[in-house]
């Protein structure tokens, strides 16, 4: 066990199954010599060679294309798409091709696209979005959202195993600001199990990414006023882990859903419509959401502040959700 | 002035036995021509008897232009054909009697009733299913030849698209990583003249699309769509090339859609002149002519494969017709793959 950083997390599980597995290759832009946008593969083309560290034009339809064609043949490819929002530009590739190939034509597609998203640090409308749920609502592709770096870890291994396509949203905004320890050997941690962060009896925060720490630091502060939040950090929300959910909602009777992305349509709006659905007698309160609002990601420090939900918001929505 | 390398007929016996093809070979091509016209024939009777659902494409006029590249591929070579290209499906093995039950939206149809027309693949054979959105394939396909690459395998990838997809992003990404890489793929456009409705000169205002290869930094080559044997030597030479190092090629095929984009378009936009004069180029008709020229293809031989052909399509309909349609209760079956999928031969 070692203290690692999320960011380190992330290389750690790449190239441990890149050492493991010759069939994993990494595609993306300035990730070879320069080490990605980041540095999440930094050294990575001195050790595995050019051939599976492969600096790729501008072109993310050619980038998830080619993995796609690659994985059709064989390879395990890892796609990174400089940032989260450029995923946009491979759509057709991730929806139309990867994510329908095998309930069409019998064919798996296993590949990993990496996708650093969020915001917090003033990037703007193309360098801070979360476009997970536009993905959710995509049959046919997996969604994992890491809130930990072990978890960074753990839930790659499993995504590069996967049989199918996954898109593994690591939050920029974690990447050196989040420390925990990680096992120094290989482990996976499965989809669709979603972590109970924090036990509590009072009120119930299901969520992920950055929001698990967000939520954290609101239950934190509400501890000092007798209020036991439970925080359930659903880790991958395709599969999501629904028993989990509905396990804490029985429990708590009282149920906030958080997510960075925007509000209308977001994944939360799925979570709410399931407890609703299934677990209505268990509630003592409408289930709220906290989310973005409906606008794009702004840049200037306090309308980004005022996006992106912060901690004061948690701490407020749960007080309601206690009083109600 | 085009700057695409025109190709040459194929003139003699001699020059097509040169690139790889014997007498044997030579009878093969008109049985898998007559056989991707015949299946597509009998589809669109089955349509107009209302046994198939949705709509129903054809590539007649474009039977030459797909045998003659399947016919150069080799066994562990992979492709991406469109819906213009069932010979390609023809001559890679895929079985008649699958592909019309998979027209009928059949339990046996290569797609198991997810899919539609020649929206089909066999990894065992090299093919992968096309999508909708045309030259998505044309990256896909590129990436097969990125993973021999990777893995130094003497392996080809052929990409198929067209004049309509020629335009789309799409294309110039996948040429351009192919291009850098210098990747074992051979584009190939069949020119069809036509884009659902859309005419070439609304599509492209170089001379040729083979052109654009010049841009990229490979070669390119215009070749006759009616003429299997010259389509046939063009894309030997273009997979010899990749086989060796050389990177990718574009062959342009010129061929013409002698019917609408579906069986719902009457093509009334497409001039009489034109598929008259198109219609007098026919590929069978040219290349039976060709036979019995240089081959001495007697009234026999050419007797035998045709009725052998009319045999198998009628058996291989009948048996479609045997294969049930799928239960209601599976609609949900195979949106995810399993791990053990991933031991099939062809993942490797």
């Amino acid at each position: 066990m070692s203290e690692k950083t999320y960011i380190e997390a992330i290389s750690d599980a790449l190239r441990e199954e890149m050492r493991r597995d010759e069939r994993v290759f990494l595609i993306g832009e300035d990730i070879g010599a320069y080490g990605g946008a980041f540095k999440v593969t930094k050294g990575f083309q001195q050790e595995f060679g050019e051939w599976r560290v492969i600096d790729a034009p501008l072109a993310e339809t050619a980038i998830v294309g080619a993995a796609t064609g690659a994985a059709l043949v064989g390879m395990r490819p890892v796609a990174e798409m400089q940032f989260a929002d450029f995923v946009s530009c491979a759509w057709d590739h991730l929806v139309t091709v990867a994510a329908k190939q095998h309930y069409r034509a019998g064919t798996a597609v296993p590949i990993v696209v990496r996708l650093p998203s969020g915001g917090g640090f003033s990037g703007g409308p193309f360098h801070s979005q979360n476009p997970e749920s536009s993905f959710a609502h995509i049959p046919g592709l997996k969604i994992v959202c890491p809130a930990t770096p072990a978890d960074a870890k753990g839930l790659l291994a499993t995504a590069i195993e996967d049989p199918n396509p996954v898109l593994y949203f690591e939050h920029k905004h974690l990447y050196r600001r989040i420390k925990g320890d990680v096992p120094d050997e290989r482990f996976t941690v499965p989809f669709g199990k979603a972590n109970v962060q924090r036990e509590g009896d009072d009120v119930t925060v299901v969520t992920w990414g950055a929001m698990v720490h967000t939520a954290t630091e609101a239950a934190g502060r509400l501890a000092e006023e007798d209020l036991a939040v439970e925080i359930l950090d659903l880790r991958t929300i395709i599969p999501w882990d629904r028993d989990a959910v509905l396990r804490s909602v029985e429990k708590t009777s009282k149920v906030l859903v958080l997510h960075e992305d925007t509000r209308t349509g977001g994944f939360g709006a799925e979570i709410a419509a399931t407890i609703a659905e299934e677990a209505f007698e268990d509630l003592d309160a409408p289930v709220k959401r906290i989310a973005a609002p409906d606008t794009p990601v702004p840049f200037s420090p306090p309308l980004e502040k005022a996006f992106i939900p912060q901690v004061d918001d948690v701490v407020a929505g749960l007080r309601e959700l206690a009083e109600y | 002035m085009s700057i695409a390398r025109e190709a040459e007929p194929v003139g003699s016996v001699h020059e097509i036995r040169e690139a790889g093809l014997d007498r044997e070979g030579l009878l093969a091509v008109l049985r898998h021509l007559l056989m991707a016209r015949g299946i597509e024939e009998r589809g669109h009777i089955l349509y107009k008897q209302g046994k198939i659902a949705g709509s129903f494409y054809t590539g007649r006029g474009n039977e030459a232009a797909s045998v003659g590249v399947a016919m150069a591929m080799e066994l562990h070579d992979v492709g991406a054909p469109l819906h213009r290209n069932l010979g390609v499906h023809v001559v890679r093995g895929a079985e008649p009697w699958r592909i019309f039950a998979n027209y009928l939206g059949r339990v046996d149809g290569y797609s198991r009733g997810h899919e539609q027309n020649l929206h089909l693949g066999d990894p065992a054979l090299g093919l992968i299913s096309m999508v909708s959105h045309l030259p998505a394939m044309l990256p896909v396909a590129v990436g097969c030849a990125l993973a021999f690459r990777i893995r130094e395998e003497r392996r080809v990838a052929v990409a198929w698209f067209g004049d309509g997809a020629s335009a789309r992003g799409d294309t110039h990404e996948g040429m351009n990583l192919a291009a850098v890489r210098k990747l074992p793929v051979v584009f190939v456009c069949d020119n069809n003249q036509w884009a659902y409705s859309t005419p070439t000169y609304l599509e492209y205002a170089c001379d040729t699309l083979a052109d654009r290869a010049e841009a990229y930094g490979f070669d390119g080559v215009v070749v006759d769509g009616t003429d299997v044997l010259a389509v046939y030597r063009e894309a030997k030479r273009a997979m010899d090339k990749a086989r060796s190092g050389g990177g990718p090629t574009l062959i342009e095929t010129k061929t013409m859609r002698m019917e609408g984009h579906a069986v719902h378009d009457d093509a009334s936009y497409v001039p009489t002149e034109m598929l008259e004069t198109w219609a007098g180029r026919d590929p069978i008709e040219r290349y039976r002519n060709w036979l019995r020229e240089h081959v001495d293809l007697s009234e026999d031989e050419e007797e035998r494969i045709t009725s052998s052909v009319r045999r198998e399509l009628e058996e291989a309909i009948r048996r479609a017709e045997e294969s049930p349609l799928p239960e209601p209760d599976t609609v949900t079956d195979g949106v995810f793959a399993t791990s053990d999928e991933l031991d099939a031969p062809h993942f490797r």
